[in-house]
């Protein structure tokens, strides 16, 4: 599965292109605009594929992503999919409680993060050990917060709520609490 | 002149406050409230820069919390409300060439807006009421975290301001349909109908030789309708913060009301759909609309396809209404429905009207040249610019699978929040405070150029800086709304203060040139009652 550094990495890459062409494209008009030039005639037939333009740009980002990135489909429809493991997880008065003090999953594993809360709007993030994040989801008071996640690849993740909790939300933190076997033949 | 003469009489003593009329009074009144703000916006965001670096002694985790809490809201309603609702006041009646509804109802605006912010600001100052901006059930009402009573002055303080916003929405629907004393009866009706778009949607349908005439200008008609969610978001907050009120009083009359009454995730909607009324709609109309109007004022020609311009406006509107559950893409209990269409499709929406707003404007400018390289125009490309970078941030981060690993760190609130706030709509402010400045003073000279060109550059280097430092740092991992206590992200913070040191020492020149142009006298002389008793905006020459 592609990685969630890879996505961040290839969106890093074109929003920065992205920002320097915008950059220059202004600094150029900044200037061009001081000049007398041949003409000063904007045709609509421009403005209209502009429009264009934004429209399908707009539209096939979603298209991409949704072909690219692996979570996506699977977060939309994870009530088809049968996970290898579930760990039930719940957040009460500022703490995270797991079925066990160190979650182990098999490489390869497809899980099942159920996590409920049973006061404030927490969130439920994991994180790897260079403080990247892997995913998050927001775990709402009254509602079913559930996230499927595929491993493949060994690791020790911390765990820490991604909401805004209150002051005492800053400290909703489990080092090192999950851990992702090592994958078979590597 | 010396500098201390200039310093209390302004530059070469032009600046003369009791030649003002009672509006021009009024909008310097919004912009020096306005302004003061906007430093308390800086100060605060530079403590909280400092603060994610290394923790000072001075301030507690709760005391961070509150201003974290404080920041935004005074930024957006005690600065950016203000700046606003000043030049809306004045503007509306200007160009439709009508005196303002009720100069007191602005006098009233003002006031509640100022003490408002100053209620709530100085309640969390004091209490360290911190639950952000009250989105997240039951943390509004967690006394165990929170001052109960801390908290019921800031909602009182928010409330104030609300009040004081209502009146604005009065007095700019009230100057666009009303007839002035001696005046031949105006059509009420159909100006509010092409104020808010629903003429020229009926023109869509017509055929060409019957189409009717706009009876207000686009400006006019993009205020209109930007503060149509402005009553919306206006009634949200206010209904909210009388339920959160409620929660407060009963737990200060001894009665534990049960936080469950309320569906944690139904408020989430609720909320985010009221407050995104702000940030995804009256900010980006009222935003196009003033990019709109100075493009006309700088260059003197018709907006470039401008019954489009309308149009989309019109559109914008709409989108505002359907849009905020881009918000709610991690939210795992929220219908996959509402977050593909709201979430996703109508969020692309707005790259397609913002979009058009800019090539509208670039347009408009281009028409026009050779164009002097004025004050006005730097600080509007500035502005479009700003909203160029944040507008395609924010719609990677609408993105389902995006934002699974985006949500809620700091690429949300560095390169689209505070780029799109600071760079995109402060600057876009900055060019309407530089064109509309020698109007409203009735030709007040600029203390220095020099000063307006560090302003700018600096303002638009730190904005854009502090804005992608905090973006590296949220691919990175690092969260918005919590702290890292063992440094885990000092060099991106360490280098998105120093980009934030060059916004404070941008405002601090800009700031520095406004008081030596208009003097010391001056600034105490805006705040006295006007000589000149005419409702007419300008005095008569």
């Amino acid at each position: 599965m592609v990685d969630s550094n890879v996505v961040l990495w290839g969106q890093t890459i074109a929003y920065t292109f992205y920002c320097l062409v915008i950059i220059l494209l202004m600094l150029w008009f900044g200037y061009k605009i001081t000049k007398t030039g041949k003409s000063n005639v904007v045709r609509p037939a421009i403005f209209y594929t502009f429009v264009g333009f934004l429209t399908v740009l707009g539209v096939s980002l979603h298209i991409i992503t949704y072909n690219t990135i692996p979570w996506a489909p699977v977060d939309l429809n994870r009530g088809d999919y049968n996970p290898d493991k579930t760990f039930e997880i719940s957040v009460a008065n500022h703490e995270f409680i797991l079925p066990s003090d160190k979650l182990v999953i098999n490489c390869n594993d497809l899980v099942l993060f159920d996590v409920k809360s049973n006061d404030l709007t927490y969130g439920f993030g994991l994180f790897r050990q260079d403080n990247s994040m892997v995913f998050q989801m927001q775990v709402v008071p009254g509602h079913r917060n559930d996230i499927l996640w595929k491993f493949d690849k060994p690791g020790i993740y911390t765990i820490r709520s991604t909401e805004y909790s209150g002051p005492r939300g800053v400290f909703m933190v489990l080092k090192d609490a999950v851990e992702v076997t090592p994958c078979e033949g590597v | 002149m010396s500098f201390k003469n200039t310093f209390i009489h302004g530059t070469e003593g032009l600046f003369k406050p009791d030649s003002l009329t009672q509006m021009q009074k009024i909008v310097l009144r919004f912009v020096v409230v306005g302004l003061i703000y906007y430093g308390f916006a800086v100060i605060e965001g530079m403590i909280m820069r400092i603060y994610e670096v290394e923790q000072i002694p001075l301030i507690n985790t709760n005391q961070f919390f509150a201003i974290l809490t404080a920041h935004p809201l005074v930024g957006i309603f005690g600065s950016t409300y203000a700046l606003v609702f000043g030049a809306f006041l004045f503007l509306t009646p200007y160009l439709m060439k009508k005196p303002l509804y009720s100069i007191k109802l602005a006098n009233w605006s003002l006031i509640l807006l100022a003490s408002g912010t100053f209620i709530f600001w100085f309640a969390g100052f004091i209490s360290h009421y911190a639950p952000l901006y009250t989105l997240y059930w039951p943390l509004p009402a967690d006394f165990s975290q929170f001052s109960v009573w801390g908290g019921t002055f800031f909602i009182l303080g928010i409330a104030i301001l609300m009040v004081g916003t209502l009146f604005f929405i009065i007095n700019i629907f009230k100057t666009i349909v009303y007839t002035p004393e001696g005046w031949e009866k105006q059509p009420s009706a159909a100006l509010l109908g092409s104020a808010i778009g629903y003429s020229g949607f009926r023109n869509l349908f017509r055929k060409k030789e019957n189409r009717k005439e706009h009876l207000v200008p686009l400006p006019v008609a993009a205020i209109a309708r930007g503060t149509v969610d402005m009553v919306l978001n206006t009634s949200i907050i206010l209904f909210t913060g009388v339920l959160i009120l409620i929660y407060m009083l009963a737990n200060i009359l001894g009665v534990d009301l049960k936080e469950s009454a309320i569906d944690a995730l139904l408020y989430k909607n609720w909320f985010w759909w009221g407050l995104d009324l702000i940030a995804d709609g009256l900010v980006l109309i009222f935003v196009a609309g003033t990019w709109y109007l100075i493009a006309t004022m700088i260059t003197g020609k018709k907006l470039f396809m401008q019954n489009i311009a309308r149009a989309a406006l019109l559109l914008e509107l709409v989108v505002s209404w359907t849009v905020w559950s881009h918000h709610l893409l991690s939210d795992q209990a929220q219908p996959a429905m509402l977050k593909i269409v709201s979430g996703e499709l109508v969020t692309a929406f707005e790259l397609i009207t913002q979009g058009l707003a800019f090539f509208i404007t670039l347009a408009t400018l281009w028409s026009a040249r050779p164009l002097k390289m004025t004050n006005p125009l730097k600080f509007l490309l500035g502005g479009l610019l700003g909203f160029a970078l944040a507008v395609p941030a924010g719609i990677m981060q609408a993105d389902v699978g995006l934002n699974r690993i985006l949500h809620n760190t700091q690429w949300i609130v560095g390169p689209h929040v505070h780029v799109a706030v600071l760079v995109g709509l402060t600057m876009t402010l900055y060019a309407a405070v530089y064109l509309l400045f020698p109007i409203v003073t009735n030709g007040a000279k600029l203390y220095s150029q020099k000063l307006a060109n560090i302003h700018f550059w600096l303002h638009l280097i730190g904005g854009i800086g502090m804005g992608a430092f905090m973006g590296m740092a949220g691919l990175k991992g690092m969260l918005r709304r919590t702290l890292y206590v063992d440094g885990e992200f000092n060099l991106y913070m360490i280098l998105a203060a120093l980009a934030g040191s060059l916004l404070l020492i941008s405002f601090l020149a800009f700031f520095y040139n406004i008081v030596m142009s208009v003097g010391l006298k001056g600034v105490i002389g805006i705040f006295t009652p006007s000589k000149l008793k005419t409702k007419e905006l300008l005095p008569e020459s």
